[in-house]
């Protein structure tokens, strides 16, 4: 069965661009080889002849006119900004990732 | 006088028509009921003084985008966000001139099954208090089942509609995926993600459900309706093939009380016409729930990388760069469920992890469309509890998340192959409504309606919680 580490944990953590706090990993950690237990329960079906399902419809692309029409004027773009710098958002400058 | 608590949607649209009370009147009538039982219960985030319109009042789901009108999903990363446009759902009620009285209540992001996972506190039970009221669209099903809004839209993944609806003792439609559309909705699975109609009566749902159903150029999975909404009206079940399906019906974690409701249910069906029979969909609640708990938290990681402290929503204060921004903003904001969805999504997603389990989960998927398809070719509704179990007290299932997951162990399945599925309301146990589920074929959701119309006829449950009668 899969178990998930305390090191694989903080590797998908920051994948996810989520920093957890110390309190929180412990307490996740558990939990998630819980869930990963329960779920790990669609291997058990021998499916290697099944087609995947992505999609409930069968549906076709499907294309929009391309025609102009009214969008959001810049204002209304920044208006839930955090931060703004004139018709910018701002943020921060970049870290190691 | 109006009473809020029986006045049917249908009934407040023909008072209004023949100036029998103003629209002005009714939306009066629902925020004093909304004053005297929501300090209690909670269903609302935000209530509107005044929604603009000429019509009858609604309540929506706070993932529902609403201009100008805070729009939270239940989380504390969008405290503060106000939409600057309409989702369509919204525009299509304005259009039709109903007024937002409100916001409702969520599990955080729609993920949850009683909304303790609301960052702004749970939504309590009508029928009694101290029990949850399903989730995550528990504002929606608790203040439509108050009296608080005549109806209500919610959102349903894998059962946040039907599952409230039945532990509030109203009607809860999720329709056919593909025919409402998801512009404006905040988003958590998209290939899942459906919104619909909670009502206190079948013909208010499928009256709510015709006022927002068909093609949006703006949600490319829309489709038209292959057929209009018809509302329903007959008493019998003469020539409905109805299935019962043995896994759905005889799992072991139906409590007796509910198993003896649907029991009754089923045999009303039989003696009001229907021709009722057996069937087996052997796999479909077995692997579908864990189908589900990978495809879902999948897509949720990916949808929920939006929230970055960037365009909207929170920001962490004072961050050291743009990594710390995303890294900070996200753990404060998020609460334990998003964080355990995004988790288990990321790394069902991550190399050496995909085949295994996001791949697999889309090949159980075909299994349980076809299963389903099989059923269909023999019957034209299923029938089986919508909840395993009456509403269950606060805190019960909060430390167990797995646990909780199991509360969608029956609405999840027909979610994953894109099914219409009905929540209608058969009886009590122990004091609390227990909730019959009505699965279809895709489209299927006039036979819903017309089963549904027929049972609750037959079944002649009172919606009113017995604390307000």
């Amino acid at each position: 069965m899969t178990e998930i580490s305390r090191e694989q944990l903080l590797h998908v953590a920051h994948l996810a661009r989520l920093e957890l706090r110390e309190d929180e990993i412990a307490r996740l950690e558990s939990q998630l080889n819980d869930i990963l237990a329960a779920v790990s329960k669609v291997s058990e079906l021998d499916l290697a002849d099944v087609t995947p399902t992505s999609h409930p419809l069968d549906v076709v692309n499907v294309w929009g006119a391309d025609e102009p029409r009214p969008c959001l004027s810049v204002e209304e773009a920044l208006a839930n900004a955090p931060a703004r710098d004139g018709d910018f958002f701002a943020v921060p400058p970049g870290g190691a990732s | 006088m109006i009473d809020t608590l029986r006045l049917s949607a249908e009934e407040a649209t023909r008072l209004l028509r023949d100036k029998e009370v103003s629209s002005a009147e009714l939306y009066t009538a629902y925020r004093a009921a909304i004053d005297e039982r929501d300090p209690e219960l909670h269903c609302f985030l935000h209530v509107c003084e005044d929604g603009d319109g000429e019509g009858i009042p609604i309540a929506l789901k706070d993932v529902i985008g609403t201009k100008g009108i805070p729009t939270t999903a239940g989380s504390r990363i969008l405290e503060g966000y106000v939409p600057v446009y309409d989702a369509t759902v919204t525009e299509r009620c304005k259009a039709r001139g109903l007024r937002i009285i409100g916001k409702t209540n969520t599990d955080e992001f729609a993920m949850g099954s009683s909304t303790e996972n609301s960052a702004y506190g749970p939504t309590r039970n009508p029928w009694d208090p101290s029990r949850v009221p399903g989730g995550s669209g528990g504002g929606s099903a608790a203040a439509v089942a108050a009296g608080l809004a005549p109806w209500a839209l919610g959102s349903d993944t894998g059962g946040s509609i039907k599952q409230p609806a039945a532990l509030c003792g109203n009607v809860g439609l999720r329709p056919t995926y593909g025919t409402v559309s998801r512009y404006g909705v905040v988003a958590f699975a998209s290939s899942l993600d459906q919104v619909g109609p909670v009502a206190r009566t079948v013909r208010d749902c499928a009256l709510l459900y015709s006022l927002i159903a068909g093609r949006d150029p703006c949600d490319t999975t829309t489709v038209e309706l292959p057929a209009p909404v018809v509302l329903p009206d007959r008493d019998d079940l003469d020539g409905v093939r109805v299935g019962v399906p043995r896994e759905f019906n005889e799992h072991d974690a139906i409590e007796p009380g509910v198993r003896a409701a649907v029991e009754r249910a089923i045999e009303l069906c039989r003696e009001l016409g229907a021709e009722v029979g057996e069937c087996s969909l052997p796999r479909s609640v077995e692997y579908g729930m864990p189908c589900y708990y990978l495809i879902a938290p999948a897509e949720a990681s990916s949808n929920l990388a939006r929230y970055d402290g960037v365009r909207y929503g929170y920001r962490t204060p004072d961050p050291a760069d743009r990594l710390d921004m995303y890294k900070r903003t996200r753990d404060e904001g998020f609460g334990d469920e998003p964080k355990r969805r995004i988790l288990v999504g990321t790394y069902a997603l991550s190399a050496g992890y995909y085949d295994a389990f996001y791949g697999q989960a889309q090949k159980v998927r075909t299994v349980l469309a076809r299963e389903h398809a099989e059923a269909f070719e023999r019957f034209d509704v299923l029938v089986s509890p919508t909840s395993p179990t009456v509403a269950f007290p606060f805190g019960a299932k909060t430390e167990n998340p797995v646990a909780m997951y199991l509360s969608d162990l029956l609405t999840i399945p027909s979610c994953m192959a894109g099914l219409p599925g009905l929540n209608v309301p058969c009886g009590l146990s122990e004091g609390l409504p227990v909730g019959l589920q009505l699965i279809g074929p895709q489209f299927a959701e006039n036979a819903l309606f017309r089963v549904g119309y027929a049972l609750e006829q037959a079944v002649g449950f009172d919606p009113v919680p017995e604390r307000y009668r």
